[in-house]
């Protein structure tokens, strides 16, 4: 075979490559994002409306959307959605109840210690990892400034 | 002492010129069957599939356990419809995707046949049938089978992600085919028949892109494909179908622009066994299928009953496979590939 290199197989494969269809997907992950949003807008005011007090309304607000996310994901309905609404789904708090609750439905046949429990923070782990390092990170910053 | 066997005139594959094996007694494959799930029978082979049953566990508790009953029926259903029992098969080679190849382990661990495991990824058919079918033509054994599965579940979990993770698909990722397919080649009596193969090498032209694997395989597919035709002297036009395993979308695209650079223009005769087992507008496969269990399908259904009722007479089968692991992808290594030729004809050596 006739010696193609490495970069020029590299730009037959791009041109070949359909690209994702941004025209649909953006205005998708906006809908579906948006919406998760607001039913959690929506939740916090009836906890408040409730007599719930604000902070603690908010809080209820996320347990709410998570529990709900865990429960769609239970129902296998969560993929379906998150195939047509995409970062929409998976950046708010729902995607990551979701991250949390597929590997647990998965990972069963392996039991509850290796199984869930090894493979329960599979895909959320980064995030809490890393969220968590950042905290610190930001939180030294803040400290450090408040000194002067 | 153990009496000599008398010498007598032994088949022996020929060599023609540097990687292809001429069959020269052109075994035949005389028995072949396919299993799936649901998806694929709501694609366009079903109605040439064998067994298509809607529970994708076939009626075990894992994934991977499925995956093993979808190789013990269909080898089952293969011998049935060659009236053949797994006394008679000398060798079995068989091989699928899951990590030590635990589809094939677990599901030919009753069956008795001495046996080859094989990992060549979705290239395993291919190879598999090469060396069938050369074990047959050396006649070193009477009957062999070759074998291979793969389980979109199992796979997912293995390779990607949970399966109730709401993650997207980019276009040009593929769908593992949740299928088995089995083949029996015998001593030469009835069409089809296996004459030649060209085993394939490594090729890896730097794609590191898992969610692209077509592209990785492609020029493994050129190479081997191209290969074949200069050692034996043909192109495309003597040939009816060239049907690559599982490139798909991207991977066929590029196929056909790596061998228009080598001086064939394959378009007309080539095909995919990934862009013909679903219904590439609406099943949402993305680029189409992959996976062993892909080319098996089509191959062992299809391809071979087309064969074996005339309708297609001389066609190379050339399975891809993309070697990398999830450990290797992670390490930033790009995507190895191979691909092995199997020339069918209904017309021998």
């Amino acid at each position: 075979m006739k010696h193609i290199t490495n970069n020029e197989y590299a730009q037959m494969v791009k041109k070949a490559s359909p690209p994702s269809n941004s025209a649909v997907s953006i205005p998708m992950a906006f809908l579906f994002g948006g919406a998760i949003c607001t039913l959690g807008e929506a939740l916090i005011n009836l906890y408040i409306h409730w007599g719930v007090e604000k902070d603690v309304a908010y809080a209820c607000g996320s347990i709410t959307l998570v529990f709900l996310s865990a429960l769609l994901t239970g129902l296998n309905v969560y993929d379906d959605l998150g195939k047509i609404g995409g970062a929409g789904t998976l950046v708010p708090i729902t995607g990551f109840a979701n991250a949390v609750a597929s590997p647990a439905l998965e990972f069963k046949t392996e039991g509850y210690i290796m199984g869930i429990g090894a493979k329960l923070f599979a895909i959320s782990g980064p995030v809490i990892v890393y969220g968590i390092s950042a905290g610190v990170i930001y939180g030294l910053i803040l400290y450090l400034f408040q000194l002067y | 002492m153990i009496p000599i066997e008398k010498e007598g005139i032994r088949n022996m594959a020929t060599r023609i010129g540097k990687y292809t094996l001429r069959l020269d007694s052109s075994p035949s494959l005389v028995g072949y069957a396919a299993i799936a799930s649901k998806k694929e029978s709501e694609g366009p082979l079903a109605s040439y599939i064998d067994v298509l049953n809607d529970d994708p566990m076939f009626g075990q508790k894992t994934w991977e356990m499925a995956e093993s009953r979808m190789q013990q029926e269909v080898a089952e259903i293969a011998l049935r419809k060659c009236s053949l029992s797994p006394g008679d098969i000398s060798y079995l080679f068989a091989g699928d995707l899951l990590n030590q190849c635990i589809g094939s382990h677990y599901g030919m661990r009753e069956i008795g046949i001495p046996f080859l495991g094989l990992y060549g990824a979705c290239s395993t058919m291919a190879e598999g049938l090469a060396l069938s079918a050369l074990f047959v033509d050396t006649d070193i054994a009477a009957n062999t089978m070759a074998v291979t599965s793969s389980h979109f579940c199992s796979s997912e979990r293995q390779f990607r992600f949970p399966l109730a993770y709401g993650g997207q698909r980019p276009p040009t990722a593929q769908w593992t085919v949740t299928g088995a397919g089995a083949a029996i080649v015998g001593k030469n009596s009835v069409p089809p028949y296996v004459k030649a193969v060209t085993i394939g090498t490594i090729e890896d032209k730097g794609v590191k892109d898992i969610s692209n694997m077509g592209s990785a395989m492609a020029p493994a597919a050129a190479q081997t494909l191209t290969r074949y035709f200069s050692d034996t002297l043909t192109n495309e036009s003597n040939y009816d179908l060239i049907l690559t395993g599982d490139l798909a979308g991207v991977g066929s695209d590029l196929l056909l622009q790596l061998m228009r650079g080598e001086g064939y223009d394959i378009r007309k005769k080539h095909s995919d066994c990934g862009l013909m087992i679903y219904d590439m507008q609406n099943q949402g496969v993305d680029a189409g299928g992959s996976g062993c269990g892909c080319s098996a399908t089509v191959l062992c259904s299809y391809i071979l009953q087309s064969m074996r009722e005339g309708r297609l007479n001389d066609v190379l089968f050339i399975a891809t496979g993309a070697l990398m692991s999830t450990v290797s992808v992670q390490q930033g290594q790009s995507i190895p590939a191979i691909a092995h030729l199997v020339h069918l004809s209904t017309k021998p050596n």
